[in-house]
Protein backbone atom coordinates (compact mmCIF):
# COMPACT_ATOMS: atom_id res chain seq x y z
CA UNK A 1 0.00 0.00 0.00
CA UNK A 2 1.64 3.21 0.95
CA UNK A 3 5.01 2.05 3.54
CA UNK A 4 7.68 4.50 3.35
CA UNK A 5 10.31 3.79 1.13
CA UNK A 6 13.44 2.26 2.23
CA UNK A 7 12.19 0.09 4.75
CA UNK A 8 11.42 -4.02 4.13
CA UNK A 9 7.54 -4.94 4.70
CA UNK A 10 7.39 -4.23 8.52
CA UNK A 11 10.71 -3.03 9.38
CA UNK A 12 12.62 -6.01 9.78
CA UNK A 13 14.08 -7.86 7.76
CA UNK A 14 12.93 -11.70 5.87
CA UNK A 15 15.69 -13.15 7.66
CA UNK A 16 15.17 -11.96 11.17
CA UNK A 17 11.31 -12.44 10.74
CA UNK A 18 11.89 -16.23 9.60
CA UNK A 19 14.15 -16.52 13.07
CA UNK A 20 11.26 -15.53 15.19
CA UNK A 21 9.00 -17.72 13.18
CA UNK A 22 10.97 -19.91 14.08
CA UNK A 23 11.21 -19.31 17.69
CA UNK A 24 7.46 -18.64 17.60
CA UNK A 25 6.77 -22.35 16.31
CA UNK A 26 8.91 -23.75 19.18
CA UNK A 27 6.67 -21.69 21.38
CA UNK A 28 3.77 -23.24 20.30
CA UNK A 29 4.76 -26.35 20.07
CA UNK A 30 5.41 -26.30 23.77
CA UNK A 31 2.75 -24.08 25.59
CA UNK A 32 4.31 -22.01 28.34
CA UNK A 33 7.88 -22.56 27.73
CA UNK A 34 10.35 -19.56 27.03
CA UNK A 35 12.27 -19.99 23.82
CA UNK A 36 15.14 -17.50 23.40
CA UNK A 37 15.60 -15.69 20.42
CA UNK A 38 18.25 -13.13 18.63
CA UNK A 39 16.38 -10.30 19.73
CA UNK A 40 17.11 -6.89 17.74
CA UNK A 41 17.69 -3.53 18.10
CA UNK A 42 14.18 -1.29 17.43
CA UNK A 43 13.91 2.29 16.84
CA UNK A 44 12.37 2.34 20.53
CA UNK A 45 13.80 2.04 23.95
CA UNK A 46 13.54 -1.60 26.14
CA UNK A 47 10.66 -1.59 27.97
CA UNK A 48 8.51 0.44 25.58
CA UNK A 49 7.43 -2.84 23.65
CA UNK A 50 10.49 -3.80 21.69
CA UNK A 51 9.27 -7.93 21.86
CA UNK A 52 6.28 -7.37 21.23
CA UNK A 53 6.72 -5.49 17.86
CA UNK A 54 9.68 -7.66 16.74
CA UNK A 55 6.55 -10.87 17.34
CA UNK A 56 4.10 -8.35 15.43
CA UNK A 57 6.32 -7.39 13.03
CA UNK A 58 7.19 -11.10 12.15
CA UNK A 59 3.60 -12.64 11.39
CA UNK A 60 2.33 -9.16 9.92
CA UNK A 61 0.65 -9.94 6.56
CA UNK A 62 -0.63 -7.47 3.79
CA UNK A 63 -3.83 -8.52 4.71
CA UNK A 64 -3.96 -8.07 8.47
CA UNK A 65 -5.70 -5.79 10.63
CA UNK A 66 -3.65 -4.41 13.33
CA UNK A 67 -4.92 -2.89 16.63
CA UNK A 68 -2.83 -1.49 18.98
CA UNK A 69 -3.57 -0.93 22.76
CA UNK A 70 -1.96 -0.12 26.22
CA UNK A 71 -3.43 -0.30 29.28
CA UNK A 72 -6.61 -1.53 27.10
CA UNK A 73 -6.74 2.18 25.70
CA UNK A 74 -6.07 2.71 21.77
CA UNK A 75 -5.10 6.26 22.29
CA UNK A 76 -2.25 6.16 24.64
CA UNK A 77 1.17 7.59 23.62
CA UNK A 78 2.56 4.06 23.43
CA UNK A 79 -0.28 2.31 21.62
CA UNK A 80 -0.65 5.64 19.27
CA UNK A 81 3.43 4.70 18.48
CA UNK A 82 3.54 1.45 18.04
CA UNK A 83 0.22 1.60 15.28
CA UNK A 84 2.11 4.25 13.42
CA UNK A 85 5.30 2.52 13.48
CA UNK A 86 3.77 -0.28 11.49
CA UNK A 87 0.93 2.27 9.38
CA UNK A 88 4.56 3.59 8.13
CA UNK A 89 6.69 0.19 7.66
CA UNK A 90 4.09 -1.99 6.47
CA UNK A 91 1.52 0.74 4.94
CA UNK A 92 -1.16 -2.08 6.31
CA UNK A 93 -4.78 -1.16 7.91
CA UNK A 94 -5.30 -0.56 11.42
CA UNK A 95 -8.20 -0.39 13.47
CA UNK A 96 -9.61 0.33 16.98
CA UNK A 97 -12.48 -2.18 16.96
CA UNK A 98 -11.30 -5.52 18.76
CA UNK A 99 -13.43 -7.29 16.28
CA UNK A 100 -12.62 -6.16 13.18
CA UNK A 101 -8.64 -6.56 14.14
CA UNK A 102 -6.62 -9.50 13.01
CA UNK A 103 -3.85 -9.12 14.89
CA UNK A 104 -3.42 -7.32 18.58
CA UNK A 105 -0.87 -6.02 20.21
CA UNK A 106 -1.31 -5.39 23.70
CA UNK A 107 0.57 -4.39 27.28
CA UNK A 108 -0.92 -4.87 30.31
CA UNK A 109 -4.88 -5.93 28.97
CA UNK A 110 -6.44 -8.32 27.08
CA UNK A 111 -9.62 -6.83 25.25
CA UNK A 112 -13.38 -7.44 27.07
CA UNK A 113 -14.79 -8.14 23.73
CA UNK A 114 -14.34 -12.52 23.15
CA UNK A 115 -11.82 -13.13 20.66
CA UNK A 116 -12.13 -15.66 17.81
CA UNK A 117 -9.82 -18.27 16.22
CA UNK A 118 -9.00 -15.62 13.88
CA UNK A 119 -7.22 -13.70 15.80
CA UNK A 120 -3.54 -13.41 17.36
CA UNK A 121 -2.83 -11.26 20.42
CA UNK A 122 0.53 -10.37 21.14
CA UNK A 123 1.84 -9.44 24.73
CA UNK A 124 4.22 -7.21 25.73
CA UNK A 125 6.43 -8.88 28.20
CA UNK A 126 9.08 -7.16 30.62
CA UNK A 127 10.12 -10.22 32.56
CA UNK A 128 9.41 -13.40 31.13
CA UNK A 129 10.77 -14.96 34.14
CA UNK A 130 8.04 -15.93 36.87
CA UNK A 131 10.32 -16.91 39.79
CA UNK A 132 12.59 -13.89 39.29
CA UNK A 133 12.20 -12.39 42.36
CA UNK A 134 12.40 -15.34 44.59
CA UNK A 135 15.46 -17.16 42.33
CA UNK A 136 17.68 -14.36 40.28
CA UNK A 137 20.07 -17.10 38.61
CA UNK A 138 18.60 -18.09 35.39
CA UNK A 139 20.36 -21.23 35.35
CA UNK A 140 18.50 -22.25 38.50
CA UNK A 141 15.17 -21.00 37.33
CA UNK A 142 15.50 -23.06 33.80
CA UNK A 143 16.55 -26.23 35.67
CA UNK A 144 13.11 -25.97 37.83
CA UNK A 145 11.31 -25.58 34.99
CA UNK A 146 12.57 -28.70 33.48
CA UNK A 147 11.70 -30.57 35.98
CA UNK A 148 8.64 -28.50 36.84
CA UNK A 149 9.83 -28.22 40.58
CA UNK A 150 7.29 -24.93 41.11
CA UNK A 151 6.90 -24.83 44.60
CA UNK A 152 8.48 -21.95 44.97
CA UNK A 153 6.06 -20.00 43.32
CA UNK A 154 3.98 -21.07 46.22
CA UNK A 155 6.45 -20.08 48.65
CA UNK A 156 5.37 -16.09 47.15
CA UNK A 157 1.80 -16.25 47.70
CA UNK A 158 2.38 -17.99 51.31
CA UNK A 159 4.15 -14.38 51.99
CA UNK A 160 1.35 -13.00 50.47
CA UNK A 161 -0.98 -14.41 52.81
CA UNK A 162 1.22 -13.77 55.44
CA UNK A 163 1.80 -10.53 54.73
CA UNK A 164 -1.52 -9.35 53.86
CA UNK A 165 -4.06 -11.98 54.90
CA UNK A 166 -4.44 -12.59 51.07
CA UNK A 167 -3.20 -13.08 47.82
CA UNK A 168 -1.87 -9.57 47.59
CA UNK A 169 -0.25 -10.15 43.61
CA UNK A 170 -3.06 -7.98 41.28
CA UNK A 171 -1.31 -8.28 37.86
CA UNK A 172 1.58 -10.76 36.31
CA UNK A 173 -0.06 -13.24 38.38
CA UNK A 174 1.21 -16.61 37.53
CA UNK A 175 -0.42 -19.41 35.79
CA UNK A 176 0.70 -22.76 34.81
CA UNK A 177 -0.03 -23.69 31.44
CA UNK A 178 -1.21 -26.59 29.77
CA UNK A 179 -0.64 -28.16 33.45
CA UNK A 180 3.49 -28.18 32.42
CA UNK A 181 4.77 -24.61 32.31
CA UNK A 182 4.87 -21.93 34.89
CA UNK A 183 4.38 -18.45 32.98
CA UNK A 184 4.08 -15.24 33.82
CA UNK A 185 1.01 -13.89 31.51
CA UNK A 186 2.75 -9.92 31.64
CA UNK A 187 1.40 -7.54 33.95
CA UNK A 188 -2.26 -7.83 32.98
CA UNK A 189 -3.88 -7.47 35.74
CA UNK A 190 -4.91 -11.08 37.49
CA UNK A 191 -8.79 -10.01 36.25
CA UNK A 192 -7.46 -11.13 32.45
CA UNK A 193 -6.23 -14.41 34.03
CA UNK A 194 -9.49 -16.24 33.29
CA UNK A 195 -9.54 -14.91 29.48
CA UNK A 196 -6.19 -16.82 29.03
CA UNK A 197 -7.74 -19.97 29.66
CA UNK A 198 -8.99 -21.63 26.71
CA UNK A 199 -8.94 -18.99 24.62
CA UNK A 200 -10.01 -19.27 20.91
CA UNK A 201 -7.32 -16.66 19.64
CA UNK A 202 -3.38 -17.81 19.44
CA UNK A 203 -1.74 -16.19 22.14
CA UNK A 204 2.39 -14.48 21.83
CA UNK A 205 4.28 -13.24 24.25
CA UNK A 206 7.72 -11.42 22.85
CA UNK A 207 10.44 -9.99 25.87
CA UNK A 208 12.72 -8.10 23.63
CA UNK A 209 15.21 -6.99 26.52
CA UNK A 210 14.91 -10.62 27.70
CA UNK A 211 15.37 -12.07 24.26
CA UNK A 212 12.10 -15.06 25.14
CA UNK A 213 9.42 -15.53 23.01
CA UNK A 214 6.67 -17.97 24.34
CA UNK A 215 3.24 -18.73 23.86
CA UNK A 216 -0.38 -20.24 24.52
CA UNK A 217 -2.06 -21.87 21.48
CA UNK A 218 -5.70 -21.81 21.03
CA UNK A 219 -7.65 -23.77 23.35
CA UNK A 220 -4.98 -24.66 26.16
CA UNK A 221 -5.48 -24.82 29.99
CA UNK A 222 -4.21 -22.17 31.87
CA UNK A 223 -4.56 -22.22 35.41
CA UNK A 224 -3.94 -19.45 38.09
CA UNK A 225 -1.85 -20.65 40.55
CA UNK A 226 -3.88 -20.80 44.64
CA UNK A 227 -4.38 -22.23 47.77
CA UNK A 228 -7.25 -24.56 48.71
CA UNK A 229 -8.23 -22.72 50.99
CA UNK A 230 -7.11 -19.06 49.66
CA UNK A 231 -8.47 -19.89 45.74
CA UNK A 232 -7.96 -17.44 42.69
CA UNK A 233 -10.21 -14.89 42.70
CA UNK A 234 -10.16 -11.73 40.31
CA UNK A 235 -10.75 -7.93 40.98
CA UNK A 236 -14.87 -6.41 42.11
CA UNK A 237 -15.80 -3.40 41.45
CA UNK A 238 -18.58 -1.45 44.28
CA UNK A 239 -19.99 0.42 41.13
CA UNK A 240 -20.58 -0.19 37.09
CA UNK A 241 -18.68 1.84 34.73
CA UNK A 242 -19.26 5.60 35.02
CA UNK A 243 -19.36 6.24 31.18
CA UNK A 244 -20.99 2.86 29.67
CA UNK A 245 -22.42 1.10 33.26
CA UNK A 246 -20.57 -1.89 32.10
CA UNK A 247 -20.63 -4.31 35.46
CA UNK A 248 -18.26 -7.18 33.92
CA UNK A 249 -15.55 -5.08 32.85
CA UNK A 250 -12.09 -4.16 34.20
CA UNK A 251 -12.56 -0.61 35.45
CA UNK A 252 -9.64 2.56 36.06
CA UNK A 253 -9.85 5.03 38.82
CA UNK A 254 -9.80 8.47 37.07
CA UNK A 255 -9.24 11.40 39.32
CA UNK A 256 -11.54 14.19 38.25
CA UNK A 257 -10.82 17.92 38.05
CA UNK A 258 -13.81 18.81 40.55
CA UNK A 259 -11.80 16.82 43.21
CA UNK A 260 -14.25 13.57 42.87
CA UNK A 261 -13.45 10.87 40.95
CA UNK A 262 -14.92 7.80 38.72
CA UNK A 263 -14.26 4.21 37.92
CA UNK A 264 -14.56 4.05 33.68
CA UNK A 265 -13.84 0.87 31.92
CA UNK A 266 -9.91 1.00 31.03
CA UNK A 267 -11.05 -1.22 27.52
CA UNK A 268 -11.83 2.26 25.75
CA UNK A 269 -13.19 0.31 22.45
CA UNK A 270 -15.75 -1.91 24.44
CA UNK A 271 -16.59 1.42 26.39
CA UNK A 272 -17.05 3.25 23.57
CA UNK A 273 -19.06 0.45 21.60
CA UNK A 274 -21.44 0.23 24.66
CA UNK A 275 -21.73 4.29 24.43
CA UNK A 276 -22.80 3.77 21.16
CA UNK A 277 -25.09 1.15 21.83
CA UNK A 278 -27.06 3.44 23.82
CA UNK A 279 -25.64 2.64 27.35
CA UNK A 280 -25.05 4.98 29.48
CA UNK A 281 -23.53 5.78 32.77
CA UNK A 282 -23.76 8.11 36.16
CA UNK A 283 -21.39 10.35 34.55
CA UNK A 284 -22.92 11.03 31.35
CA UNK A 285 -26.88 10.82 31.82
CA UNK A 286 -28.53 11.59 28.81
CA UNK A 287 -29.89 14.99 30.19
CA UNK A 288 -26.34 15.99 31.24
CA UNK A 289 -25.15 15.59 27.42
CA UNK A 290 -27.83 17.20 26.06
CA UNK A 291 -27.86 20.72 28.63
CA UNK B 1 51.82 -40.03 45.96
CA UNK B 2 51.58 -41.34 42.45
CA UNK B 3 51.86 -44.45 43.90
CA UNK B 4 48.62 -43.70 45.91
CA UNK B 5 46.73 -42.37 43.50
CA UNK B 6 47.81 -46.02 41.67
CA UNK B 7 45.97 -47.91 44.19
CA UNK B 8 42.92 -46.29 44.43
CA UNK B 9 41.30 -47.92 41.92
CA UNK B 10 41.87 -50.87 43.31
CA UNK B 11 41.22 -49.55 47.12
CA UNK B 12 37.54 -48.57 45.82
CA UNK B 13 36.73 -52.05 45.74
CA UNK B 14 37.31 -53.68 48.56
CA UNK B 15 35.29 -51.95 51.52
CA UNK B 16 36.96 -49.87 54.21
CA UNK B 17 37.91 -50.77 57.62
CA UNK B 18 34.45 -48.76 58.88
CA UNK B 19 32.31 -50.67 56.56
CA UNK B 20 33.11 -54.06 58.48
CA UNK B 21 32.79 -52.28 62.00
CA UNK B 22 29.67 -50.91 61.32
CA UNK B 23 28.14 -54.04 59.76
CA UNK B 24 27.84 -55.52 63.34
CA UNK B 25 24.62 -54.30 63.31
CA UNK B 26 23.15 -56.48 60.84
CA UNK B 27 20.66 -55.25 58.48
CA UNK B 28 21.15 -53.11 55.35
CA UNK B 29 22.57 -49.68 56.04
CA UNK B 30 20.70 -46.65 55.29
CA UNK B 31 23.85 -44.99 53.27
CA UNK B 32 26.91 -47.06 51.92
CA UNK B 33 29.75 -45.54 51.20
CA UNK B 34 32.35 -46.59 49.39
CA UNK B 35 35.26 -45.57 47.42
CA UNK B 36 35.07 -42.15 47.67
CA UNK B 37 37.28 -39.52 46.25
CA UNK B 38 37.39 -36.42 45.10
CA UNK B 39 40.47 -34.07 43.46
CA UNK B 40 40.59 -30.53 42.98
CA UNK B 41 42.80 -29.85 40.01
CA UNK B 42 46.07 -32.04 41.57
CA UNK B 43 45.18 -31.56 45.07
CA UNK B 44 43.47 -34.10 47.00
CA UNK B 45 40.18 -33.09 48.27
CA UNK B 46 39.09 -36.43 49.28
CA UNK B 47 40.36 -39.89 49.15
CA UNK B 48 38.97 -43.50 49.30
CA UNK B 49 36.61 -42.49 52.13
CA UNK B 50 34.29 -45.76 52.58
CA UNK B 51 31.43 -46.43 55.29
CA UNK B 52 28.00 -47.73 56.01
CA UNK B 53 25.84 -46.06 57.94
CA UNK B 54 22.43 -47.05 59.80
CA UNK B 55 19.13 -45.94 60.45
CA UNK B 56 19.18 -43.45 63.15
CA UNK B 57 23.15 -43.80 63.93
CA UNK B 58 25.38 -40.08 64.03
CA UNK B 59 28.66 -40.06 62.56
CA UNK B 60 30.98 -37.24 63.35
CA UNK B 61 34.05 -36.43 60.77
CA UNK B 62 36.53 -34.52 62.39
CA UNK B 63 39.49 -33.07 61.59
CA UNK B 64 41.63 -29.40 61.13
CA UNK B 65 40.64 -27.75 58.22
CA UNK B 66 41.47 -28.40 54.41
CA UNK B 67 41.58 -31.61 56.01
CA UNK B 68 38.87 -32.70 53.37
CA UNK B 69 35.66 -32.87 55.72
CA UNK B 70 33.40 -30.13 54.00
CA UNK B 71 34.12 -32.18 50.32
CA UNK B 72 33.26 -35.48 52.27
CA UNK B 73 29.88 -33.73 53.18
CA UNK B 74 29.19 -32.55 50.01
CA UNK B 75 30.01 -35.62 47.82
CA UNK B 76 27.69 -37.57 50.47
CA UNK B 77 24.83 -35.03 49.81
CA UNK B 78 25.71 -35.25 45.89
CA UNK B 79 26.36 -31.62 45.74
CA UNK B 80 29.89 -32.47 44.29
CA UNK B 81 30.95 -34.96 41.30
CA UNK B 82 32.58 -38.12 42.20
CA UNK B 83 35.68 -38.39 41.09
CA UNK B 84 35.43 -42.80 42.05
CA UNK B 85 33.36 -44.64 44.14
CA UNK B 86 29.80 -44.98 44.66
CA UNK B 87 27.38 -44.28 47.23
CA UNK B 88 24.08 -46.37 47.66
CA UNK B 89 21.25 -45.26 49.89
CA UNK B 90 18.33 -46.95 50.81
CA UNK B 91 15.57 -45.47 49.30
CA UNK B 92 11.56 -46.46 51.23
CA UNK B 93 10.57 -49.78 49.00
CA UNK B 94 13.40 -49.67 46.59
CA UNK B 95 16.04 -50.90 48.31
CA UNK B 96 19.87 -49.63 48.32
CA UNK B 97 20.07 -47.78 45.21
CA UNK B 98 22.89 -46.69 43.00
CA UNK B 99 22.71 -42.41 43.58
CA UNK B 100 24.77 -41.89 40.18
CA UNK B 101 21.94 -43.88 38.72
CA UNK B 102 19.01 -41.69 39.69
CA UNK B 103 17.51 -39.11 37.96
CA UNK B 104 18.29 -35.99 38.25
CA UNK B 105 14.22 -35.30 39.25
CA UNK B 106 14.25 -38.30 41.78
CA UNK B 107 17.76 -37.10 43.43
CA UNK B 108 16.12 -33.94 44.55
CA UNK B 109 12.86 -35.20 45.47
CA UNK B 110 15.29 -37.32 47.58
CA UNK B 111 16.98 -34.74 48.84
CA UNK B 112 13.89 -32.22 50.03
CA UNK B 113 12.10 -35.09 51.11
CA UNK B 114 14.34 -37.55 52.76
CA UNK B 115 17.47 -35.74 53.27
CA UNK B 116 18.15 -32.63 54.90
CA UNK B 117 21.53 -30.11 54.84
CA UNK B 118 21.84 -27.46 57.50
CA UNK B 119 24.42 -24.56 56.41
CA UNK B 120 27.38 -23.74 58.98
CA UNK B 121 26.22 -20.16 57.75
CA UNK B 122 22.50 -19.89 58.33
CA UNK B 123 22.16 -17.49 55.57
CA UNK B 124 22.60 -19.96 53.17
CA UNK B 125 20.29 -22.62 54.07
CA UNK B 126 17.30 -19.90 54.60
CA UNK B 127 15.91 -17.59 52.20
CA UNK B 128 16.51 -14.52 53.89
CA UNK B 129 13.83 -12.60 51.94
CA UNK B 130 10.58 -14.33 53.43
CA UNK B 131 9.25 -14.84 56.27
CA UNK B 132 10.20 -17.81 58.95
CA UNK B 133 7.13 -19.33 58.00
CA UNK B 134 7.24 -19.42 54.14
CA UNK B 135 10.84 -20.71 55.45
CA UNK B 136 9.97 -23.82 56.89
CA UNK B 137 6.92 -24.04 54.45
CA UNK B 138 8.87 -24.06 51.40
CA UNK B 139 9.70 -27.91 51.59
CA UNK B 140 6.33 -28.73 52.19
CA UNK B 141 5.17 -26.64 49.66
CA UNK B 142 7.41 -28.06 47.05
CA UNK B 143 6.27 -31.62 48.13
CA UNK B 144 2.57 -30.45 46.64
CA UNK B 145 0.63 -29.06 49.80
CA UNK B 146 -1.27 -26.34 48.76
CA UNK B 147 -3.06 -26.05 51.90
CA UNK B 148 -1.78 -22.45 53.08
CA UNK B 149 -3.69 -23.07 56.71
CA UNK B 150 -2.30 -26.57 57.23
CA UNK B 151 1.14 -25.43 55.91
CA UNK B 152 0.78 -22.67 58.19
CA UNK B 153 0.48 -24.86 61.66
CA UNK B 154 2.60 -27.37 60.70
CA UNK B 155 5.51 -24.42 60.59
CA UNK B 156 3.83 -22.85 63.78
CA UNK B 157 4.49 -26.98 65.29
CA UNK B 158 8.20 -26.72 63.82
CA UNK B 159 8.99 -23.39 65.69
CA UNK B 160 8.02 -24.40 68.69
CA UNK B 161 10.04 -27.65 68.57
CA UNK B 162 12.65 -26.22 67.61
CA UNK B 163 12.07 -24.29 70.79
CA UNK B 164 11.38 -20.51 69.31
CA UNK B 165 8.66 -18.07 69.86
CA UNK B 166 5.70 -19.01 67.36
CA UNK B 167 4.75 -15.67 67.58
CA UNK B 168 7.46 -14.60 64.95
CA UNK B 169 6.27 -16.78 62.29
CA UNK B 170 5.52 -13.91 60.09
CA UNK B 171 8.92 -12.09 60.74
CA UNK B 172 12.07 -12.16 58.65
CA UNK B 173 15.28 -14.16 59.16
CA UNK B 174 17.15 -10.98 58.89
CA UNK B 175 15.52 -9.94 62.26
CA UNK B 176 16.64 -13.60 64.16
CA UNK B 177 19.54 -13.80 65.59
CA UNK B 178 22.53 -16.39 64.83
CA UNK B 179 21.01 -19.22 66.89
CA UNK B 180 17.48 -18.62 65.94
CA UNK B 181 18.59 -18.54 62.37
CA UNK B 182 20.43 -22.03 63.06
CA UNK B 183 17.00 -22.95 64.78
CA UNK B 184 15.22 -22.53 61.83
CA UNK B 185 17.13 -23.77 59.57
CA UNK B 186 16.95 -27.07 60.90
CA UNK B 187 12.80 -26.83 61.35
CA UNK B 188 12.92 -25.91 57.63
CA UNK B 189 15.23 -29.13 57.12
CA UNK B 190 13.35 -31.50 59.09
CA UNK B 191 9.90 -30.35 58.26
CA UNK B 192 9.31 -33.36 55.93
CA UNK B 193 11.00 -36.07 58.33
CA UNK B 194 14.09 -36.48 57.09
CA UNK B 195 15.49 -40.04 57.34
CA UNK B 196 19.23 -38.76 56.99
CA UNK B 197 20.94 -34.89 57.44
CA UNK B 198 23.82 -33.59 56.68
CA UNK B 199 25.24 -30.73 58.65
CA UNK B 200 28.08 -28.59 58.22
CA UNK B 201 29.48 -27.23 61.49
CA UNK B 202 26.10 -26.66 62.83
CA UNK B 203 27.04 -25.06 65.91
CA UNK B 204 30.24 -23.12 64.54
CA UNK B 205 30.52 -19.18 64.68
CA UNK B 206 27.59 -19.21 67.68
CA UNK B 207 28.51 -18.54 71.34
CA UNK B 208 28.82 -21.45 73.79
CA UNK B 209 25.88 -20.56 75.54
CA UNK B 210 23.88 -20.63 72.66
CA UNK B 211 25.87 -23.84 71.27
CA UNK B 212 25.41 -25.71 74.47
CA UNK B 213 21.47 -25.25 74.02
CA UNK B 214 21.69 -25.99 70.19
CA UNK B 215 23.39 -28.77 70.97
CA UNK B 216 20.59 -30.31 73.55
CA UNK B 217 17.98 -29.92 70.80
CA UNK B 218 20.09 -31.08 68.33
CA UNK B 219 20.17 -34.09 70.28
CA UNK B 220 16.86 -34.13 71.20
CA UNK B 221 15.80 -34.29 68.14
CA UNK B 222 17.55 -36.78 66.29
CA UNK B 223 16.80 -39.14 69.38
CA UNK B 224 13.25 -38.59 68.95
CA UNK B 225 13.26 -38.50 64.93
CA UNK B 226 15.41 -41.01 64.94
CA UNK B 227 17.51 -39.63 62.44
CA UNK B 228 20.99 -40.22 60.54
CA UNK B 229 23.29 -37.50 61.05
CA UNK B 230 26.60 -37.12 59.24
CA UNK B 231 27.76 -34.32 61.21
CA UNK B 232 31.03 -32.41 60.10
CA UNK B 233 32.86 -30.47 62.83
CA UNK B 234 35.81 -29.46 64.28
CA UNK B 235 34.80 -29.83 67.87
CA UNK B 236 35.52 -32.92 69.72
CA UNK B 237 33.38 -31.97 72.34
CA UNK B 238 30.46 -31.94 69.82
CA UNK B 239 31.32 -34.70 68.12
CA UNK B 240 31.72 -36.23 71.75
CA UNK B 241 27.66 -35.27 72.70
CA UNK B 242 26.16 -36.13 69.61
CA UNK B 243 27.74 -38.85 67.38
CA UNK B 244 27.91 -42.66 68.08
CA UNK B 245 30.61 -42.88 65.70
CA UNK B 246 33.69 -41.04 64.67
CA UNK B 247 35.71 -40.35 61.49
CA UNK B 248 38.76 -38.40 61.64
CA UNK B 249 40.13 -37.07 58.59
CA UNK B 250 43.44 -35.41 57.76
CA UNK B 251 44.62 -34.82 54.18
CA UNK B 252 41.82 -36.18 52.50
CA UNK B 253 42.18 -39.45 53.97
CA UNK B 254 40.38 -41.02 57.05
CA UNK B 255 43.38 -41.89 59.66
CA UNK B 256 40.99 -43.30 62.29
CA UNK B 257 37.53 -44.73 62.53
CA UNK B 258 35.60 -46.37 65.57
CA UNK B 259 32.80 -45.11 68.51
CA UNK B 260 32.96 -41.88 69.50
CA UNK B 261 34.23 -42.75 73.09
CA UNK B 262 36.68 -45.45 72.04
CA UNK B 263 38.30 -42.92 69.53
CA UNK B 264 38.17 -39.82 72.09
CA UNK B 265 39.68 -41.43 75.26
CA UNK B 266 42.37 -44.04 73.44
CA UNK B 267 43.12 -41.98 69.96
CA UNK B 268 45.60 -44.42 67.70
CA UNK B 269 46.72 -42.72 65.22
CA UNK B 270 49.23 -40.10 66.45
CA UNK B 271 47.05 -37.33 64.58
CA UNK B 272 44.15 -38.37 66.66
CA UNK B 273 46.16 -38.18 69.62
CA UNK B 274 47.47 -34.63 68.46
CA UNK B 275 43.47 -33.51 67.88
CA UNK B 276 42.53 -34.82 71.22
CA UNK B 277 45.83 -33.36 73.66
CA UNK B 278 45.04 -29.82 71.76
CA UNK B 279 41.39 -29.40 73.26
CA UNK B 280 41.84 -26.55 76.12
CA UNK B 281 40.64 -27.79 79.17
CA UNK B 282 38.90 -24.42 81.53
Amino acid sequence: MNALPGYNFAYLDEQTKRMIRRALLKAVAIPGYQVPFGSREMPLPYGWGTGGIQVTASILGQEDVLKVIDQGSDDTTNAVNIRRFFNRTAGMATTDRTEEASIIQTRHRIPEKPLNENQILVFQVPLPEPMTRLEPREAVTRKLHALADYGLMHVKLYEDIARYGHIATTYDYPVLVNGRYLMAPSPIPKFDNPKLHMSPALQLFGAGREKRVYAIPPWTRVESLDFEDHPFSIQRWQQPCALCDAEDSFLDEVVLDGGGRMFVCSDSDYCQTRQAAGHTGSENTPTEVSA
Amino acid sequence: MSAQHGDRAAAAKTPGPLSQLAGKGGGAPLLRVEGLSRKYGGRIGCSDVSFDLHAGEVLAVVGESGSGKSTLLQLLATRLALDAGSLHYQITGRGLVDLSALSEADRRWLMRTDWGYVEQNPRDGLRMNVSAGANVGERLMAVGARHYGEIRSTAKDWLQRVEMDPARLDELPTGFSGGMQQRLQIARNLVTRPRLVFMDEPTAGLDVSVQARLLDLLRELVTDLGLAAVIVTHDLAVARLLAHRILVMREGRVVETGLTDQVLDDPQHPYTQLLVSSVLQV
